[in-house]
């Protein structure tokens, strides 16, 4: 496949303060991007590409200094792909409170010379589109061709259509919901009491300690593995086979996906930031955009005036397509333009970053409807 | 499946449409028809199509397509959501034939509905000889029909009898051509507009 080759994340400093929907506000921040195409002379051809929990600025390429650094979306960006550098200039960029170098807990405090830890703000999906349009500005982009994301990613493409109507052309919205389900709020929480609850933790202020909340967010990152993945795929990949062909009768690893899952866990630790997995999982909690309106999604909805492409699959039980449909329908009754696609595959939530073939292909074509 | 009869299936259609209606094309296949009424009519139209192909197809057409499927009903579709419910030469592909058509006139304030005539002159000689009729309304071989509701002009009259379905209008054609005389037998395919009662 066409790759855009070797990429370099950049950065951009906002000095002025910013008021967060919590109330809090930060002196200033600092946010990480990438860039992929040629933003062209009327900068009608930008597609913002949002990440969802773990994700971050560098969606795709690689850099040069760095094995297996393929960015997360790679499969889906690039020369000839269904989001086409050639036509699109595309941004990626790592969301406020974020660990991959924006300004987010493990930044400095100006405030007391050391980082924030705790004291970083909790931030809501309307924060974080609310400083993607400072970095749009500051691109010199005023309205985006497409804002695109899967998951949380989603939701943030959601998100942009309501706080800034004028400034995006249209919205891609894949395996994301218009809110949180009771059962996804549960499993979040479980995440977070593990992190919390890990003695290393310090009240989200380890950094000072010199430690990492490694068994908490090992094990948060295991309960959102089972969630990513369909039973089906679970037991195609992992089945009930045995690691080292005989059980234990103890607590080590008997089976493969035990495995997985604390090989999961470990490598997240190695690269992942507590306090912005708490704040993500927080994020997603809150965002509701019918709140405001008695629970009225299809009311939530009625400002935008962005077209949408909407995609679900089949085995994704974490956003089913249940959830998607609920988009969907809101939007129809609205009146506002939208297409919406349920892609057939196994692999779960996850799906969506995966290169199935209907799911590139209806995202591909809807891509190539925008005019540049 | 509209592909079948060409564009005067799409004319009849468009008549009955005014100028910016909400539609819903029900079986939309690769979008065409509401293209086609975007153009001439200015609609605001979303298709519904359960098919892979047909989904991608409505996309690169650039109408706004969702894939649902149809078995289901219309659950989420609020009632009188749209001027005009269409159908267009794929009622016969369904099985829930009669939820359908109360689904169509639950959301819709009239339903177009088109379908091939089971009982046109040429397939009641077909069947005569002992073989399943395929014409140009019925291009299929029996083994690979995507139709699986087989169903005459009287037929269908008598389920809106029985449902409580107005037809507020029926046009009949052969081969394209008007037919006014005894249309279950002469008549290749039919079009109605419904209402409730």
């Amino acid at each position: 496949m066409n790759s855009v080759g070797i990429v370099a994340p950049k950065s951009v400093r906002f000095d002025h303060a910013i008021s967060l929907k919590s109330g809090a506000t930060l002196p200033g921040f600092e946010l990480v991007y990438e860039t992929y195409g040629e933003l062209n002379a009327e900068a009608s051809n930008a597609v913002l590409v949002c990440h969802a929990l773990s994700g971050s600025h560098h969606v795709a390429g690689f850099y040069a200094d760095q094995d297996k650094s393929t960015g997360w979306w790679d499969n889906l960006v690039g020369p000839g792909k269904p989001l086409d550098t050639n036509r699109f200039f595309v941004v990626g960029v790592n969301n406020l409170g974020g660990c991959y170098g924006s300004t987010g807990p493990n930044s400095i405090n100006p405030a007391t010379g050391k980082r924030y830890g705790a004291d970083f703000p909790v931030v809501t999906v309307e924060d974080w589109v609310a400083t993607q349009a400072r970095l749009a500005d500051h691109l010199g982009i005023e309205r985006w061709a497409a804002v695109v994301g899967g998951s949380l990613g989603g939701m943030q493409a959601m998100e942009w259509t309501l706080q800034f109507p004028e400034r995006i052309r249209h919205a891609l919205i894949i395996a994301a919901a218009p809110k949180l389900s009771t059962q996804n709020i549960a499993f979040n929480e479980l995440a977070r009491q593990a992190i919390l609850s890990d003695p290393d933790f310090h009240g989200g202020h380890y950094y000072e300690h010199g430690v990492v909340p490694v068994r908490g967010l090992r094990l948060a990152r295991m309960v959102g593995h089972i969630t990513y993945l369909s039973d089906d795929q679970m037991a195609e990949k992992f089945g009930r086979e045995l690691k080292t062909g005989k059980l234990s009768y103890g607590y080590d690893v008997d089976f493969q996906i035990e495995s997985y899952l604390r090989y999961q866990g470990d490598r997240f630790t190695t690269y992942f930031d507590a306090n912005t997995y708490l704040i993500t999982t927080k994020a997603l909690d809150y965002f509701d955009p019918a709140r405001e309106y008695g629970g009225n999604l299809q009311a939530a909805l009625a400002r935008a005036k962005a077209d949408f492409f909407v995609a679900s699959f089949s085995t994704d039980w974490r956003f089913s397509p249940e959830r998607s449909r609920e988009i969907v329908y809101a939007l129809m009754h609205c009146g506002h333009n939208v297409s919406y696609a349920e892609i057939d595959c196994d692999a779960g939530h996850d799906s969506f970053l995966l290169d199935d073939r209907q799911y590139h292909g209806v995202v591909g074509a809807y891509l190539d409807r925008i005019e540049t | 499946m509209t592909e079948i009869f060409g564009r005067f299936d799409f004319d009849v259609i468009a008549r009955w449409i005014s100028p910016g209606e909400r539609v819903l094309d029900l079986g939309c296949g690769d979008g065409s028809l509401l293209k086609f009424l975007k153009v001439e009519r200015g609609i605001r139209g979303y298709g519904v199509d359960n098919a892979p192909e047909n989904v991608l197809a409505a996309i690169r057409n650039g109408v706004n397509v969702l894939q649902f499927d149809l078995e289901k009903g219309l659950a989420g579709v609020d009632d009188d959501a749209f001027d005009h419910v269409i159908m267009s030469l794929s009622l016969q592909t369904v099985r829930h034939t009669v939820l359908l058509v109360k689904e169509m006139l639950r959301v819709g304030n009239e339903a177009v509905v088109s379908f091939p005539n089971f009982g046109h002159r040429s397939h009641r000689e077909s069947i005569a000889r002992g073989r399943m009729p395929v014409s140009e309304a019925l291009p299929y071989q029996w083994f690979d029909s995507p139709n699986v509701r087989f169903f005459t002009i009287a037929d269908f009259e008598e389920l809106c009898a029985n449902n409580g379905i107005a037809i507020r209008e029926g046009l009949f054609f052969d081969e394209g051509r008007s037919v006014i005389d005894d249309p279950n037998l002469n008549a290749d395919m039919a079009l109605y507009r419904l209402a409730r009662c």
